[in-house]
């Protein structure tokens, strides 16, 4: 039996692992090299060094990109898990024996849905949704006699819109992975508490939150790395691509317009080296600020 | 139709002037000119070559298969299948043609020429649309002066260049060499529902007070008077407001745009132009349009919601299966702005476009180009502007044929604009970076307030940014 072991798990690993280093370190790899280069996507190239980051430097629509990265990445985590612990609680309402509120497996499966739509659906949907005359949903609801809100044409107010379909779509997914984490919180502890006399305020903040620190710290992760992206919904909803004016612009659309449609592949590279980087901070940053001890202390 | 023939002539003297568009890209020249048609990744891949002769001029290889990519879009696609592709079968009927439409084109053939197996013909049109600068500066596209010294398919006596109007070649020229057919060939101008106009006993403005008048009457009568999609379709709007300042200022304005000349988007011209439009946006038209796309808005004219829409003739086409009974498309000219402008009110912006091309790279780019022939016979040329409404490069295809009613008003303003037609700007296409901008900025003149000076001077840095840039390639025209 052990004899065969080895082979067998090389075998199943073996396959992804390749698709893995080329699909994904390679094309990684290769960016690293492209930024370096003045290539226009269409041809060959030439080595410039590191001109493509000099100009990245002074280009003031990526420094507004990034401030509205920063931005969803600062709001989008906390009000998606804010819903989502919320949402989870009252599914669960701490502990299996108490339940949740009535209705609650329902309620479970319609949260998680707007996970199975894709990304590119949800944005066309909510383009409707927000769409700036009567016929967008929300000024359709509206009485007839009020000016429409203009929604993603008011760069005012473009990024929120984009920002509401982020945590929209997330939110189901971390209701249910928080509540996965609190079933697996032991019952004797809510039933400890309770004879104790805590209210349900109480055991949320005192026994769910501080033993749920694991799932939400991988939580925190996963919707940073999100708030990075948001690609989809910008190409997709925003007015002439990540305008009017700007307003929502981000990294990923600035890195698909030089890339694909400025031919400037090389500077789209430079663009997405510091995404790279960026996430990668923000993943580690956000592992060691969050440690475990400090709950455990 | 008549129409057809009188300004036939007029077109010629258009495009005569368009003919001075040799475009001269600078750095990169002398590896372009190496290397089109040549591969320099080193690993050519067999192409297809037959004999020259009398009857296969561009020497194909008759067994060869062809694959074209056509963009489905506003012109559609049954032109190539119905009419290009059993017109080039009946002459070569060995040759097995491989068609595929799309909607995406650089996501579908970017990868395609890079990796050196390119389809033969391509027709590069669309929102994702490729750098077509960047193409030829990567040596994609094949060198088509063959092409336009063959004998042409069905015009006896003729060179395929010598059936085209004149201009129709330089503006597909790079460094000297042809590489695009643009194919068709577009009238730029304000678009309105002639019978609503009739039935309102609205007349046709030629000065920019008449105009204003006029859409003050259309919005009393609870229409809006103007509007364009900001959400993807700002470039109309740019168009727009470049035609307007080449009345002010004469084509020159915009030829020094292009030439990116320092001060060229600070020039009064352009200044005027912007703030009489910056004024009608400010209004006459509905703030919600920023949101929306062009179909939405051009519905919504169809509904008679909306007066007059800024648009090229394949508007009518574009439209055909939402346009209602009691509506007729006609097309009018930009008013004049002022009363000292240097163009007059008739003069018209017209322009081949709608670029098709033979890739360098592919199996059989010789096959491509005879595809290409194929489309620019007289024949073929006729049956695309019956089934798209559109008009083609190719001289008098449309003689003697009952064409649509709004291109006929299209056609009866190039008739009137005579010697003042223009080609117009090319810096959308040059500069991809400059024409983001250019669309950003009429969005914020239009809609954010008609602050004319701000549009000068946002387009003013954007200009002189590109200039500045290393990394982009640089045209110049004359």
């Amino acid at each position: 039996m052990r004899h065969g072991k080895y082979p067998f798990i090389i075998g199943f690993l073996v396959v992804p692992l390749a698709l893995y280093l080329v699909f994904v370190v390679g094309a990684y790899l290769q960016m690293f090299q492209l930024s370096l280069t003045d290539w226009s996507g269409y041809g060959g190239f030439t080595y410039i060094g590191v001109e493509n980051f000099q100009k990245l430097w002074d280009d003031s629509v990526f420094w507004i990109a990034l401030r509205h990265n920063l931005y969803l990445l600062i709001v989008m985590p906390i009000v998606t898990i804010a819903l989502a612990l919320f949402f989870a609680f009252l599914l669960n309402s701490g502990g299996k024996k108490a339940g949740g509120v009535w209705g609650s497996k329902v309620y479970r499966v319609i949260f998680f849905f707007p996970q199975l739509l894709a990304l590119a659906i949800v944005a066309v949907i909510f383009g409707r949704v927000f769409g700036s005359d009567k016929s967008g949903m929300i000024n359709g609801l509206l009485p007839q006699s009020w000016t429409p809100w203009l929604f993603l044409a008011d760069e005012r107010w473009a990024l929120t819109c984009i920002l509401v379909v982020l945590v929209w779509q997330a939110v189901g997914f971390y209701v249910v992975l928080f509540s996965a984490g609190m079933g697996s919180i032991a019952e004797e502890i809510y039933e400890a508490a309770a004879l104790d006399g805590a209210t349900k305020v109480t055991l949320f903040f005192k026994i769910t939150l501080p033993l749920l620190w694991d799932t939400l710290q991988v939580a925190w992760v996963y919707l940073g790395i999100a708030a990075f992206d948001a690609f989809a919904l910008v190409n997709i909803m925003s007015v002439n691509h990540g305008g009017p004016n700007n307003s929502t612009q981000v990294l990923s659309m600035q890195i698909y317009l030089n890339a694909f449609q400025n031919s400037q592949a090389g500077y789209a590279s430079a663009l997405g080296v510091v995404l790279f980087f960026l996430t990668l901070t923000f993943a580690a940053l956000t592992l060691r600020v969050t440690r475990r001890d400090a709950v455990a202390a | 139709m008549s129409e057809i023939t009188k300004s036939e002539l007029d077109r010629r003297t258009l495009l005569r002037r368009a003919a001075a568009v040799g475009l001269v890209a600078a750095p990169g020249v002398s590896f372009l000119s190496a290397c089109a048609g040549s591969d320099d990744n080193g690993d050519d891949t067999k192409q297809a070559t037959g004999t020259k002769s009398a009857d296969n001029p561009l020497g194909i290889d008759p067994k060869a298969g062809i694959e074209i990519v056509i963009f489905d879009g506003g012109l559609g696609t049954k032109y190539a299948t119905d009419v290009d592709t059993p017109l080039y079968n009946s002459k070569w009927p060995d040759s097995k043609v491989t068609y595929s439409a799309t909607q995406q084109v650089a996501t579908t053939i970017k990868p395609r020429l890079n990796s050196g197996t390119a389809p033969d013909m391509i027709n590069n049109s669309g929102s994702d649309i490729m750098d077509f600068g960047a193409i030829v500066k990567a040596g994609q596209a094949a060198d088509l002066s063959d092409l336009f010294a063959a004998p042409s398919l069905d015009i006896a006596g003729k060179t395929v260049a010598e059936t085209l109007v004149p201009g129709a070649v330089q503006q597909g020229t790079y460094d000297g060499k042809p590489f695009a057919v643009n194919y068709s060939f577009t009238v730029f101008g304000l678009w309105y529902n002639k019978k609503l106009f009739a039935k309102n006993n609205w007349t046709i403005p030629t000065t920019w007070a008449d105009f204003t008048a006029l859409l003050d009457k259309i919005k009393a009568a609870g229409i809006t008077p103007f509007g364009y999609a900001g959400a993807n379709a700002s470039y109309y709007m740019v168009r727009a407001i470049m035609t307007s300042a080449a009345k002010i200022g004469t084509e020159q304005v915009l030829k020094d745009i292009d030439n990116l000349k320092p001060g060229a988007w600070t020039n009064d011209a352009v200044k005027q132009a912007a703030a009489a439009w910056g004024e009608i946006g400010k209004k006459y038209i509905n703030p919600s349009f920023l949101g929306l796309k062009h179909t939405e808005v051009q519905l919504q004219q169809n509904q008679d919601k909306v007066a007059f829409y800024p648009c090229g003739s394949w508007l009518e086409n574009e439209q055909a299966a939402s346009t209602p009974a009691g509506f007729e498309y006609a097309m009018m000219t930009y008013p004049s702005v002022t009363a000292s402008d240097k163009l007059p009110a008739a003069a018209i912006n017209a322009a081949a476009g709608e670029i098709y091309f033979a890739a360098a790279k592919s199996k059989n780019p010789q096959g491509g180009k005879e595809y290409l022939r194929t489309m620019l016979s007289k024949k073929a040329a006729l049956e695309f502007t019956k089934l798209t409404k559109s008009l083609t490069v190719v001289a008098g295809a449309a003689d003697g044929v009952t064409i649509s009613p709004g291109l006929t008003s299209a056609n009866d303003a190039l008739g009137k604009a005579g010697q003042d037609v223009f080609m117009g700007y090319l810096f959308d296409t040059w500069y991809k970076k400059l024409d983001d901008a250019s669309r950003e900025a009429a969005n914020q003149l239009m809609f954010k307030g008609g602050d004319a000076q701000k549009f000068c001077d946002t387009m003013e840095a954007a200009s002189q940014a590109v200039a500045k840039d290393s990394s982009i390639t640089k045209f110049t025209r004359s």
